[in-house]
């Protein structure tokens, strides 16, 4: 096993590729964007709460890879109760880390698990599968 | 008798440069042939000598360059017209490739066959490059795009595409063999059945001759095309064989010089075929790359080479049968050396990005065949294809790949 691919599906992502947090649609959302990558047919629709905002509530399915999947569980985890302005840096951090030019050192007290996603990076042709939640998330908000 | 165990892939193998590498430190087991071949060392020195020593333009030249340029690309279309069977050179157009190939008889077909109400036939395993052309033709001229359907092996329902066949038909187009896969359709069948009721058929070799010999005679076919970069060409360099009659009855495809014979502002007379297709300046070193391909295949044993692809399939097909979880799509009795499969909560591109690791290159995604993988219910599958430089180390490779990465994930 190589360590790079080791350092792709750490633990984290592997954990929630298993057990994505917040699986499953939101029939109350105010605001919903479905995202596709019709490179690989990755496939992910995000749902929403927001009250003044405020994310209340954000939810997501998926029929995608284990790097878009944990990437969206991941993204669950740190928008919810997030306003729309944190919720945007937040947006602005992953795509800093997933930035090949910017070659960031991911760091887990700061970053959190999003941190784990760095580790994508060193294979291009995924780092699209990261991204997509965070811009199926963009595309919701702005609807 | 040709047998897997008369081809010395051994030998073969060493003509790839390319699979004597290493990527991600591991050496490179190339299971990805299906989307392009590799190149033996004759074709990169063939294109090599090209520019370094005869680069010149054709058909225009007087000078001793253009000349020797001239020939070799006029010598490769009688060299292409033999491999694939064809009487007539002048009936084999170079172009970009598949995709082109087809392009230019759908643009034919839109100016000047295609009337509202007609219909165009093609079938459900169709790549997007036999489907969205015939859209279009469709859009342009009010003409109706039927598709025959396959059952869940990935074989085409004869019987429904016989009785999709009507006096309406204008035109059948159907692949040869599957890219995503691998079911070796019954063309001659298909072909003989739609001259049955004064149908033309488009063949789409693409995936065909890369693994079999293809004659065109034999198959009676209208119209075949196929991509030089799957043969051991170069990219950007195909072919588009049709008969003569239906070559002449074709409008251009695309205009300019060297397609002409007299241009004046009151009217322009076109070449006879082939120049009529070929407007500007082709890609030369393409087709002298394209002709170095051709001699080299001509150069192994073919049959034996086919039979050896088998071989690998047969075994790649058990061992991976063999392991939990894992689903091949397409198990038509009739087969190229091509395996998509699936397994259980493993995403084919993570199969993809896992087996790259270990310096195993397949391909992830949906194959360019969107309508047949929605008709299987998958968004995408991984596939390896096999080719006839590869071996049982390769197999061997793959096997052993998807065995670790299943503990991994699960």
């Amino acid at each position: 096993m190589s360590e790079d691919l080791h350092n792709l599906y750490q633990d984290i992502i592997l954990d929630h590729n298993k057990r994505p947090r917040h699986y499953g649609a939101l029939t109350d959302f105010t605001h919903t964007a479905e995202g596709y990558n019709p490179l690989c047919g990755d496939k992910i629709t995000v749902f929403l709460i927001v009250e003044d905002a405020l994310i209340e509530a954000v939810q997501f399915e998926a029929a995608c890879c284990a790097i878009c999947k944990s990437s969206a569980s991941m993204m669950t985890e740190v928008l919810a109760g997030k306003t729309l302005d944190e919720a945007e840096s937040a947006c602005q951090r992953v795509a800093e880390l997933l930035s090949m030019d910017m070659d960031l050192t991911a760091d887990l007290s700061k970053d959190g698990e999003i941190a784990a996603l760095a580790g994508v990076r060193k294979f291009a042709a995924r780092i699209k599968c990261a991204t997509l939640p965070w811009h199926t998330y963009r595309s919701a908000i702005d609807g | 008798m040709s047998d897997s165990s008369t081809f010395d892939y051994r030998r073969v193998r060493a003509d790839f440069p390319i699979l004597a590498t290493e990527v991600r430190g591991k050496p490179l087991t190339y299971l990805d042939s299906a989307a392009t071949s590799q190149k033996p060392q004759a074709v990169i020195d063939a294109v090599q000598r090209y520019y370094q020593f005869e680069n010149s333009n054709i058909h225009r030249g007087v000078h001793y360059l253009s000349e020797q340029a001239t020939d070799a690309y006029e010598a490769t279309r009688a060299k292409a017209a033999e491999f694939i069977g064809a009487a007539d050179q002048d009936e084999v157009i170079f172009t970009r490739g598949t995709t082109e190939g087809i392009n230019l008889i759908a643009h034919g077909f839109t100016e000047s066959v295609l009337q509202a109400g007609d219909e165009i036939l093609i079938t459900h395993m169709e790549h997007h490059a036999n489907i969205v052309p015939w859209q279009i033709a469709a859009q342009q001229t009010g003409a109706i795009l039927k598709v025959a359907p396959v059952d869940d092996r990935g074989v085409l329902d004869m019987e429904a595409f016989e009785a999709l066949l009507s006096e309406k038909t204008k035109l059948v187009s159907v692949v040869h063999v599957s890219n995503a896969l691998g079911t070796i359709n019954p063309v001659k069948n298909i072909i003989a059945m739609s001259h049955a009721r004064g149908v033309p058929v488009l063949v789409d070799g693409a995936q065909s001759i890369p693994h079999m010999p293809v004659s065109v005679a034999e198959l009676d076919c209208d119209f075949f095309v196929l991509s030089g970069h799957k043969i051991c060409g170069p990219t950007g360099i195909g072919l588009l064989w049709g008969k003569r009659e239906w070559l002449e009855k074709l409008p251009p495809y695309q205009s300019g010089g060297d397609m002409i014979e007299k241009v004046d502002f009151e009217g322009t007379i076109y070449k006879g075929i082939p120049g009529k297709f070929e407007a500007g300046t082709p890609h030369i070193s393409g087709v002298i790359g394209l002709s170095a391909a051709i001699d080299y295949l001509n150069g192994i044993d073919r049959a034996a080479a086919l039979q050896h692809e088998l071989a690998l399939l047969a075994s790649a097909t058990e061992q991976l049968s063999a392991i939990d979880g894992l689903r091949i799509i397409g198990t038509a009795p009739e087969k190229a050396s091509v395996i998509s499969f699936l397994i259980d909560e493993i995403h084919p591109h993570d199969i993809g990005t896992f087996l790259d690791a270990g310096g195993v290159a397949i391909r992830a995604g949906h194959h360019c065949t969107q309508p047949l993988l929605k008709r299987f219910g998958v968004p995408a599958t991984a596939r390896a294809s096999f080719a006839f430089y590869n071996d049982f180390d390769d197999v061997e490779r793959l096997v052993s790949a998807l065995t670790k990465m299943k503990q991994f994930f699960c």
